[in-house]
């Protein structure tokens, strides 16, 4: 990966609370460099009334509430959060209650939900958090008892003195606990002691999604509330020349149109509002509109011709003196060339956003995975004081990146202020998949040369593709155009590849467009992993070896020799058989390893399908395995939609797929059996909502080539038409 | 503007609305019940499923006046408590994850279970073909259709 393309990985990396404000200053454009700086709230919070510390409330009858600071799509972390305050803090889980809090970084930290960040991320503060909670409580009760706090312990809600057996229930002791000044030093508890971590408790937001209650961003309402849909360009850029409402000013309902903008990167595209007193008015008044766009001024994006142009910008970025220099007498070469499209997020919620904006402050609803950044962007854009923008998180109906682009809820804010009302904007299905941002599309060329042992002694991986964080800072430099040697990072490559490979190479080209693109599930670990891993099997099939051994003699770090290990006995690899349609791929990204090993077949009917998955996930501490197992089967899903359907293609500039009927979803009866396995270690907690995803593209299609001997370098493919 | 009368989840309710606005408009927006969800407004994702007299309807390209005398059940109709089997089986087998398609799954299963009380993989496809998840949780589905099934065995 370029240096200058300040990645998320390397962005997330350093993302610590206390390096975060400044972490965002420099990845962020302009206007989110207000971020404010994190306070450490274990020690600055005020403490009002029964609020124990931030995240923990308990009240005088002992109900525990336990804030959950970032954003719930669908990952988990509205159980995986609480989960870790209640096992320190020694709750039972079906006694607490967990809400959502409001953006407040001063009080709750950074709520960037990306990154796989959650667990990784949140682990030491939130059982920090947790057992200074509790330590308060027992000093609290040590007191009351006049005795040494030693003499104490809390369980299941309550301080118990070890002697007299005593009990005094959090709510007893709450009120005189939060005058304490929290600790500094806390001992956090054992693996071993936990109740809760590392158990599959069911999920506290599941019976909310079971009875239709949970609130998500469109089922939020507000008195007064007016309803508000957009006409934007189709293509991207393009500037208004005027519009005629006479018509749309006819539907009943329909109050205002007028013209907004929406913010994508550092430029603003124009549209028109049609705001209404329902939704259903606003889309027919919408209908009725007429607008006039303005001859574009840019190069209209074509799919073919973008194509052309990374394969253009591929060839700029040169090779490095010392790689050739290593890969040029290797006995055995391969070069191939890879493919990947764009994509479209489509969450099954449509983007949507209510603001109620008045002239001393902004308050926002919806569903959004980057509540503070939205915060500061507002702050900024509407010159607002920060502390006077409340943002408040609904249920997201799915996000996988979309829902933390700040376009829709800035066009919200933007109407409420112009109608002096609160409003909430809705993005049709067609709008959601057609405005963008996408997952960037990216060509790719490989190449590996075997020493005389079969191993791989020189490995050359080259992109080009629309880089996400220069959309972001358009004046950063350029791509860089000169391959490393030995250095850097490819993202979604498994990490001792570089150790197990003695001569490695990464380059990478910039390809501008005026298409939006941004992060989905996985980022550019979802298209690289294809790529890389699909490669690697090419490789080992030159040098005559089974992949499995292949890969292992390339990856000598004995966490990724144990993850190898497991995956040759859950797939009882040694005796699966010659091309049986068995292929395997494993990746790295956001800390979290994965391994996918996929079972292809032949129907009666001559066609291949998949017959079964076997996940297997290396996240290393974690919390609840039922959710990892949650994450790595929709991820399967999700990928197999990327792998053999998904592609958003461009014409005369416009996203030509518009609606589930063009972009179809895998429905139930696509779905193979999958299994999935978790490895048992005691690594740091690694990312587990996007790291199952990555690996499946590249098992599938090594397991087609063990099958049928083809090998497919270019995604998506359909599974009906391999022969 | 013409009005209808609907009878929603045992409950009437008289709604003043265009005759060509979708069923899931009257009943999110008009009503309040927002469990039922939009996904495509083209019946391609099953999100909007309801049930009119039992059979399941995608609601977004049903038009109110077409609902005539038809009883509405919606995701917030099938028990007040979580407790129809269904319900149950989905809670059991935790097979939401964002959970917005999961109203349109529900009903669509709840559909499938009224007609065929134990129905194999070939039926849970057919049945469940119309509702698309992108979070992935059709195994999970599946599963938990078989649950459900079991309770009242």
């Amino acid at each position: 990966m370029k240096p200058q393309d300040i990645s998320r990985r390397h962005f997330l990396r350093q993302a610590t609370w206390s390096g975060a404000a400044l972490t965002l200053a420099a990845y962020m454009p302009v206007n989110w460099q207000t971020a404010p700086v994190i306070v450490n709230p274990v020690t600055s919070g005020t403490l009002q009334g029964t609020e124990l510390m931030s995240w923990i409330s308990i009240s005088p009858t002992g109900k525990v509430t336990l804030m959950c600071n970032r954003s719930e799509m669908g990952q988990g972390t509205f159980q995986a959060l609480p989960q870790m305050l209640a096992e320190e803090l020694e709750v039972a889980l079906d006694d607490v209650e967990v809400v959502f809090t409001p953006a407040n970084p001063e009080k709750y930290g950074p709520q960037p939900q990306e990154g796989s960040f959650s667990v990784r991320g949140w682990a030491p503060r939130l059982l920090r958090t947790g057992a200074c909670a509790r330590d308060m409580l027992i000093e609290t009760a040590a007191g009351d008892w006049n005795v040494p706090k030693n003499d104490c312990y809390a369980e299941n809600g309550a301080v118990i003195n070890r002697k007299t057996r005593a009990r005094l229930t959090y709510g007893a002791l709450v009120e005189k606990a939060a005058k304490l000044k929290p600790p500094t030093d806390v001992i956090l508890k054992k693996r071993s002691e936990y109740k809760i971590i590392g158990k599959s408790a069911l999920r506290k937001d599941i019976p909310l999604k079971t009875n239709g209650s949970a609130l998500f961003g469109l089922d939020k309402k507000l008195p007064g509330m007016k309803y508000a849909v957009i006409e934007r360009s189709r293509r991207f850029r393009e500037t208004m020349k005027s519009f005629d409402d006479s018509e749309t000013r006819k539907v009943p309902g329909v109050s205002h149109v007028f013209k907004v903008k929406r913010p994508v990167f550092s430029q603003y595209c124009e549209g028109v509002a049609v705001v209404a007193d329902s939704l259903w008015a606003a889309m027919q008044g919408r209908k009725a509109l007429k607008v006039n766009w303005n001859d574009p001024d840019f190069d209209l994006p074509h799919t073919a011709s973008l194509e052309k142009q990374m394969r253009e910008n591929l060839q700029k970025i040169g090779s490095h003196s010392r790689f050739e220099a290593e890969y040029g007498p290797c006995t055995q070469k391969l070069e191939a060339s890879y493919e990947t499209p764009y994509q479209s997020h489509s969450c099954m919620e449509p983007l949507n956003c209510i603001a109620d904006v008045r002239s001393d402050r902004i308050e926002i609803w919806g569903p959004i995975q980057e509540a503070n950044w939205i915060q500061a962007d507002l702050s900024q854009r509407f010159n607002i004081p920060v502390e006077q923008v409340a943002v408040h998180m609904t249920f997201l109906g799915g996000g996988f990146g979309r829902k933390a682009f700040p376009d829709y809820p800035y066009e919200a804010a933007f109407i409420s202020k112009e109608i002096q009302a609160p409003v909430q904007v809705v993005w049709t299905r067609e709008d959601d998949m057609t405005a963008g941002p996408f997952r960037p599309g990216a060509c790719y060329t490989l190449k590996g040369g075997l020493n005389t042992q079969g191993h791989i002694h020189a490995f050359q991986a080259n992109t080009a593709t629309q880089w996400i964080g220069q959309e972001w800072s358009p004046t950063a430099p350029g791509a860089p155009e000169a391959a490393g040697y030995n250095a850097g990072d490819f993202e979604g490559l498994l990490h001792p590849y570089r150790q197990g490979i003695p001569h490695y190479s990464f380059g990478g080209a910039g390809t501008h467009t005026p298409i939006p693109v941004m992060w989905w599930r996985s980022v550019y670990a979802s298209t690289h992993g294809f790529a890389c891993e699909s490669f690697i099997d090419e490789l080992a099939h030159l040098a005559g070896k089974d992949p499995m051994a292949f890969r292992r003699a390339h990856l000598p770090a004995p966490r990724y020799q144990a993850l190898i290990d497991r995956m040759t006995e859950l797939t009882a690899w040694q005796s699966r058989g010659k091309n049986q349609g068995w292929g395997v791929a494993f990746t790295e990204c956001f800390t979290g390893i994965c391994g996918h090993a996929v079972k292809v077949t032949r129907n009666a009917e001559g066609k291949v399908r998949i017959e079964k998955v076997i996940a297997l996930m290396d996240c290393g501490w974690y919390v609840n395995p039922d959710i990892i197992r949650a994450q790595v089967e929709g991820s399967i899903v999700i990928a197999l939609g990327a792998a053999t359907i998904h592609a958003t293609t461009f014409e005369d500039g416009k996203a030509v797929q518009q609606n589930f009927d063009t972009y179809p979803m895998p429905r139930i009866a696509d779905i193979p059996p999958i299994e999935v396995h978790i490895m048992e270690n005691d690594e740091k907690p690694g990312g587990v909502g996007e790291p199952g995803l990555p690996p499946f593209a590249p098992a599938l299609a090594n397991a087609i080539f063990d099958l049928t001997g083809r090998r497919i370098r270019r995604l998506p493919f359909s599974l009906d038409e391999i022969s | 503007m013409p009005s209808y009368q609907l009878s929603v989840n045992g409950k009437p309710y008289t709604v003043e609305a265009d005759e060509q606005m979708p069923l899931l408009w009257a009943i999110r927006d008009l009503i309040g019940l927002t469990g039922t969800k939009y996904g495509c407004g083209i019946a391609q994702c099953g999100a909007c499923t309801l049930h009119l007299s039992g059979a399941p309807v995608r609601s977004c390209s049903f038009p109110v006046s077409a609902v005539g005398e038809q009883p509405v059940t919606t995701i917030e109709g099938l028990s007040d408590d979580n407790s129809h089997p269904v319900q149950r089986a989905w809670i059991a087998e935790q097979v939401p994850q964002c959970g917005y398609c999961q109203s349109g799954q529900i009903m669509s299963a709840v559909a499938l279970l009224a007609s065929n009380a134990n129905p194999d993989d070939e039926a849970i496809n057919t049945a469940m073909n119309g509702n698309i998840c992108r979070c992935g949780t059709y195994p999970r589905i599946r599963k938990a259709i078989k649950t459900a099934a079991s309770y009242s065995h």
